[in-house]
């Protein structure tokens, strides 16, 4: 009984414990990701935006989520039920359990594995089943030509993120993230970061996240317009809050994963006196925050690309320079000896 | 030269980093809305809003049932019925109108040679069924009442124009 306790109940109470300690704070932060997404855009068209729940509507994303969590589900009679209640959960624990290799400070991580991008580079892949699956079993129009959409632009986006991975990790020399983060780190501080070498690539990354969570301008799965809703068209209630959720957890993820390659992680931005006086923690949540920001920005800009500009810009522009890139930088390191162990 | 121009500057996103800029800029501009139910918006002492009939300062009404508003009126909105009262003066025994007919035109009240019927600044005067809003004589005459402030206000200030 005794060894039971220690070698499998204990350790999985604890695995359990971590977990959550992830995601709970990681819901509520993508409750207020939707405020701070409508605050701000209210604020680049000169709106107020909710202020009216709690003190400057701080409540406003718990009343929207009380609202979702009451209403009916509603599943159309040509649906097939099963694949459409699971595309949801699909969306939603993808962009979940990506977070297990996201290191939020030097050891604060759930799971160290030394293939962490290319774990999280499959995950992200595998988020296109959720909306294809979604577009299908709803046996709609919209859906399905929006699931269509998000499957070829999500893949196509992919290439070239896979490029830019590996043109840093030709300068780290690790598939480990904390391995990342601390190549990142040197006397420079935040001069180091990657995406002062790679900027051109840390751009082309920003861009491809931008597509690959299906945001403003790239937003052509879902675009209102011409495709009602897109895949989320025959959605309701939960089951669209679902997919809402992995939509925006999905967003910090890949702001996360942008604030881990490019810029430094929980490194803070000069190792001197106030700056090191933060957790890290703080400083990785600073730098995604910041991120968050100019993926609102965008929105608030932006008119949507048309899908043949989209496509053009994945694979006659990004794939080009970003292939480019991963051999002038893998030429560089090698002409001037730099290659890392 | 113009080739090359273009292209490095689509390759540099000139026009997108100049677009962020301009919306950037405007997040700490004056906002253009306001606190709506808390904060209201000017509105000119010529406003039309919902139809209020008015008395005079003895508390006699001032409508005469000469019916001009009614012919006036170009969506049908307003009925009337008079009869001479007891002490002989003609008056209005019904003034019915129609607030989902009504066009809001304000012709009713450049009709009325008395100023009784006249279209006050209220505008908020939404309700939960469509039978609230056939307004009776009574329902007019309170509603002077309440606006009777803000009406006189508002045709002083437009007196010089008419």
């Amino acid at each position: 009984m005794v060894e039971f306790w220690d070698s499998y109940a204990l350790p999985t109470i604890i695995i359990v414990a971590k977990i959550l300690a992830i995601v709970l704070p990681l819901l509520v932060l993508m409750a207020y990701l939707t405020l701070y997404e409508r605050k701000v855009m209210a604020a680049m068209q000169l709106r107020k935006g909710p202020n009216v729940v709690g003190f400057y509507g701080l409540l406003q994303p718990f009343a929207d989520g009380a609202k979702l969590f009451f209403k009916e589900t509603v599943i159309p009679s040509g649906a097939n039920k099963i694949l459409f209640l699971v595309a949801p959960m699909i969306t939603f624990l993808l962009s979940l359990i990506a977070w297990a290799v996201i290191p939020f400070d030097e050891g604060m991580v759930l799971s160290d594995i030394n293939v962490g991008v290319l774990y999280l580079f499959a995950i992200s892949s595998l988020g296109v089943y959720g909306i294809i699956v979604a577009g299908w079993a709803s046996n709609s129009r919209y859906p399905f030509l929006g699931a269509l959409r998000s499957a070829a632009q999500m893949v196509s986006y992919e290439v070239s993120i896979g490029f830019v991975i590996i043109s840093v990790l030709l300068c780290v020399g690790s598939l480990n993230l904390s391995d990342v983060v601390m190549a990142q780190k040197s006397d420079l501080g935040m001069f180091s970061w990657y995406f002062v070498p790679l900027f051109p690539m840390f751009i082309i990354f920003f861009i491809s996240i931008l597509a690959e969570t299906n945001r403003h301008p790239f937003d052509l799965p879902e675009a209102e317009a011409e495709l009602v809703a897109g895949y989320q068209t025959e959605y309701s209630a939960m089951a669209f809050a679902l997919f809402f959720l992995g939509e925006y957890v999905n967003m910090i993820l890949m702001s996360a994963i942008c604030v881990i390659l490019f810029l430094g992680g929980w490194l803070p931005p000069a190792d001197i006196a106030p700056f090191n006086w933060i957790p890290g923690i703080i400083w990785f949540g600073i730098k995604i925050a910041i991120l968050l920001f100019v993926f609102i920005w965008v929105r608030a800009t932006l008119p949507r690309y048309r899908y043949d500009q989209l496509m053009r810009l994945g694979w006659k522009v990004f794939l080009p320079l970003s292939l480019f890139w991963v051999v002038a930088t893998a030429g560089f390191l090698v002409a001037f000896d730099m290659v890392p162990a | 030269m113009g080739f090359i121009d273009k292209q490095a500057r689509s390759l540099l996103l000139g026009e997108i980093v100049i677009g962020m800029a301009k919306t950037f800029g405007y997040m700490f501009k004056t906002k253009a809305t306001i606190n709506y139910p808390y904060e209201k918006g000017p509105l000119s002492p010529r406003f039309r809003g919902e139809h209020v009939l008015r008395r005079y300062s003895n508390g006699e009404e001032r409508c005469i049932a000469c019916k001009l508003c009614e012919a006036a009126c170009p969506a049908l909105a307003i009925t009337i019925d008079a009869e001479p009262r007891a002490d002989g003066s003609r008056r209005t025994t019904r003034y019915d109108i129609d607030m989902t007919k009504c066009i809001y035109c304000g012709f009713c009240q450049e009709a009325c040679p008395v100023d009784a019927i006249v279209e006050g600044p209220n505008f908020e005067f939404a309700t939960e069924s469509r039978e609230e809003l056939f307004y009776d004589k009574e329902k007019l005459l309170a509603n002077g009442d309440r606006w009777e402030q803000e009406i006189a206000q508002n045709l002083n200030a437009d007196a010089p124009y008419r």
